[in-house]
């Protein structure tokens, strides 16, 4: 079997990635953002019985000189080959509407000496876009095959395919000459690299890439010897010739009539990126989002708590008694429905979220913000970060490697962990709903959906103030600039969004819920284990010291010791000092103390925990994880999860850094251990203090 | 005349760009001496500009856009 390499190259927002998808089958993500496409995207596609293919989709890039760290790796595959994704063809995908800056990296590609493929991509909207094209003009002025396709019709797919294993019938003739930039000077960097590749002796001397036996030229002679700011000039001049000879060429052979797609932009532009109506279609945007993820989710969610209480009092009444039982029906089932629960929020938030990139939205959010961002040490480009962090920060920090400014894209990863994501939405839901009645505003607001709105907003503010603090003592020493381009809107295509929905959920499940699931069952184990001498004897000193008691209370009683015994409720013991302030008993403070290797295992601790001290009485109510905790009393009789209580703990999910993950993810994209434990010491140390002064003053 | 003091709907010609301070990214896009330009629309505050250039629509601060000379036509 034949296996090819294949690497598609190409401007962003062109549709580069539908074609990966349609290419490889690979489900994979469209976005709108520049640069979405940032970690290495790989697939196998067959294009023939005989013939298969790797494809590795690049991120956008509108040249083959890098612009980010993140561009600068993903070209070394076009530039080293050494690596294992060195393509045999190169594919340039390219939108109909800007052709001749599509064009531009294709010319780079091929002068580069490889076979490259013109796929234009959304040539359905030829006629609709009033353009017109020559195809086998423009197939003979750029000495190579042109596709037309249409990744969203998944038309022209095989005809690229076939494009693709006739890669060596196609030139490879350059189609620049450089010595349109400085006659003189290419004229002796010919005559000193004969052999080699000119277009890869003049990456070399501008330090783009370092090719396998080309140095850089040392000279006495200044006429040669060209420094830095030279070099930038020839590089803009490079960019200004090719665009004539792409101008020219494209003359005969394209033409379009700008006024049709012009239309339909400024119509939606002139209210998106208005001063007042954009503002406020923004805010209904996150309001629709956030209320959707508290209104719509809460059916399937209480569902699925239902589903589970049910099946862990099924298996505890109807598996023989044990230690397995036990484990399946306390740890395994309530851990499992603790990550199952909040699936359905996870689905519709992502749902969202890709309609708003896939339409061309957020690049209108970003224009919007940047200048409502910038007093806070953040560009408008941290709003994909910060919007992105309300799912989940990990993400959201990798995609803070779109920002140029190394000042502001260290502030936007500070501070992203402090919005609302979505690990947090379990603690927030249980708590609002244990704290907050269940009543409507005017009569038609929630009023726990408010409060939801204003978690979100609080999250947000934490953000923007911590950045303007931060903004004050990190020191900037690279010029800011902000380049983003407005795409052109486009309908979002479904079969991406939902298939986004489920990668992104089934990550969830898989990612974090490992970690759920283990640290459950592990707490069940500490908690239905002890010391032999407490632990052990519970029965026995319980029933000595309260001889009187009749039957059930003596049993509850019984089970109450046994979990203070137990390791766990040791560590609780231990540590409730450090939380009592915050208003916390031992039980909360171990659902804090192991949230810090995640946040939503609280609610499926707390879920453990309870459920080993009540497990005498199940028949008597089925126990969701609600109605447990809203059950739960202090000594004095009132309830445990009081107002002052649920608000300090809701304080603390807000500000604290307790995630592993994002810990982990800050270590390697600042790569600095000062700056991530800067990072969880102060917003552990907020946190405490906020929820402190909360709890004090509402107590 | 730079571009960050072009009124909307104007269009223009550019006829210089400081290669120093301007990335090439920009240039990339389309923006570079002799394409028209014109702003489609202005953030509140006056920042960034939203700009239709060669064809490419792009969205710059304003101190990029005084990095750009320009000509009223």
């Amino acid at each position: 079997m034949n296996s090819l390499k294949v690497a598609l190259v190409g401007n962003p927002n062109v549709g580069k990635t539908s074609v990966f998808n349609a290419l490889t089958g690979l489900n994979q993500h469209v976005g709108n953002y520049p640069g979405i496409t940032v970690e290495r995207k790989a697939g196998k596609t067959q294009l023939s019985k005989e013939v298969s293919a790797i494809v590795v989709d690049l991120p956008g890039t509108y040249s083959v000189y890098p612009n980010s760290i993140d561009e600068k790796i993903a070209l070394q595959i076009l530039f080293d080959e050494a690596n294992k994704d060195y393509p045999d063809v190169v594919v340039v995908v390219a939108d109909v509407e800007n052709l001749k800056r599509n064009l531009l990296i294709f010319s780079q590609v091929k002068d580069l000496g490889f076979p490259a493929i013109l796929a234009l991509n959304m040539a359905d909207q030829l006629e609709q876009k009033g353009i017109s094209i020559d195809l086998k003009a423009l197939e003979q002025k750029l000495d190579t095959r042109v596709v037309l396709l249409s990744a969203r019709k998944n038309e022209g797919i095989d005809n690229l395919k076939q494009s693709i294993i006739d890669f060596k019938t196609l030139s490879v003739e350059k189609m620049f000459d450089l010595k349109q930039i400085d006659a003189t000077y290419f004229e002796m960097l010919e005559q000193l690299y004969p052999q080699h590749n000119p277009y890869k002796v003049w990456l070399t001397q501008t330090n783009t890439h370092r090719f396998e036996g080309i140095s850089p030229l040392v000279s006495s002679d200044t006429s040669l010897q060209k420094n830095e700011s030279e070099f930038k000039k020839m590089l803009h001049k490079e960019t200004i010739k090719r665009y004539q000879l792409l101008g020219a060429l494209l003359n005969e052979v394209y033409s379009i009539d700008t006024s049709k797609a012009k239309d339909l932009r400024m119509r939606f532009d002139r209210v998106l990126t208005h001063k007042i109506w954009g503002y406020l279609v923004f805010l209904m945007v996150l309001l629709l989002i956030y209320g959707s993820i508290f209104e719509l989710a809460a059916y399937p969610m209480d569902f699925v708590d239902g589903l589970f209480g049910d099946l862990s009092a099924w298996a505890s009444a109807t598996l023989p008694e044990g230690k397995l039982t036990e484990l399946i029906a306390d740890g395994i089932l309530p851990g499992l429905g603790g990550v199952l629960m909040f699936v359905p929020q996870i689905a519709i938030l992502f749902f969202l979220i890709s309609i708003l990139e896939e339409t061309g939205y957020m690049s209108r959010v970003v224009f919007l913000m940047d200048r409502v961002m910038k007093p806070f040490g953040l560009s408008g480009k941290s709003v994909v970060p910060l919007v992105s962090g309300t799912a989940c920060a990990i993400p959201a920090i990798m995609a803070a490697r779109n920002i140029e400014n190394p000042k502001e894209r260290l502030i936007t990863m500070l501070v992203t962990p402090f919005t609302t994501c979505s690990a947090r939405i379990p603690v927030y839901i249980i708590i609002i709903s244990l704290i907050i009645p269940q009543t409507y505003l005017l009569g038609f607001i929630p009023l726990q959906g408010l409060v939801m709105t204003g978690m979100y907003l609080l999250g947000f503010l934490a953000a923007v103030g911590a950045g303007w603090v931060l903004k004050k003592f990190i020191k900037a020493d690279i010029k800011s600039y902000f380049i983003i381009e407005m795409p052109t809107y486009k309908m979002p295509i479904l079969k991406n969004v939902l298939l986004n929905m489920y990668e992104k959920s089934l990550s969830y499940i898989v990612g974090a819920g490992k970690i759920i699931l283990a640290l459950s069952v592990v707490i069940w184990f500490l908690g239905a284990h002890g010391p032999s001498d407490t632990f052990g004897n519970a029965e026995k000193i319980v029933t000595e010291r309260n001889a009187a008691m009749d039957e059930e209370e003596m049993q509850n009683k019984i089970a109450e010791y046994e979990l203070e015994s137990s390791y766990i409720g040791m560590t609780g013991r231990f540590i409730e000092p450090v939380f009592k302030p915050l208003g916390y008993d031992w039980k909360i403070s171990i659902a804090v103390l192991t949230s810090f290797a995640a946040r939503e295992v609280f609610v499926g601790n707390l879920a453990v925990l309870y459920n080993l001290g009540s497990d005498v009485d199940i028949e008597e109510d089925s126990g969701t994880i609600l109605t447990t905790l809203a059950n739960e009393k202090r000594s004095d009789g009132t309830p445990v999860y009081n107002f002052a209580t649920g608000m300090s703990l809701l304080m603390f999910y807000a500000f604290a850094m307790q995630c592993l993950s994002t810990v982990g993810v800050m270590k390697k994209e600042t790569n600095s251990w000062k700056w991530t434990i800067f990072q969880m010491v102060f917003m552990t140390g907020f946190a405490y203090v906020v929820s402190l002064l909360v709890y004090q003053f509402l107590k | 005349m730079t571009l960050d003091q072009l009124p909307k709907s104007q269009p223009a010609v550019i006829k210089r760009i400081n290669t120093e301070q301007v990335p090439l990214k920009l240039i990339e896009m389309g923006c570079m001496s002799g394409s028209i330009v014109e702003v489609l629309q202005i953030a509140p505050f006056s920042d960034p500009i939203y700009i239709k250039v060669n064809d490419s629509f792009v969205s710059i601060r304003r101190d990029l856009a005084q990095q750009i000379e320009i000509e009223l036509i």
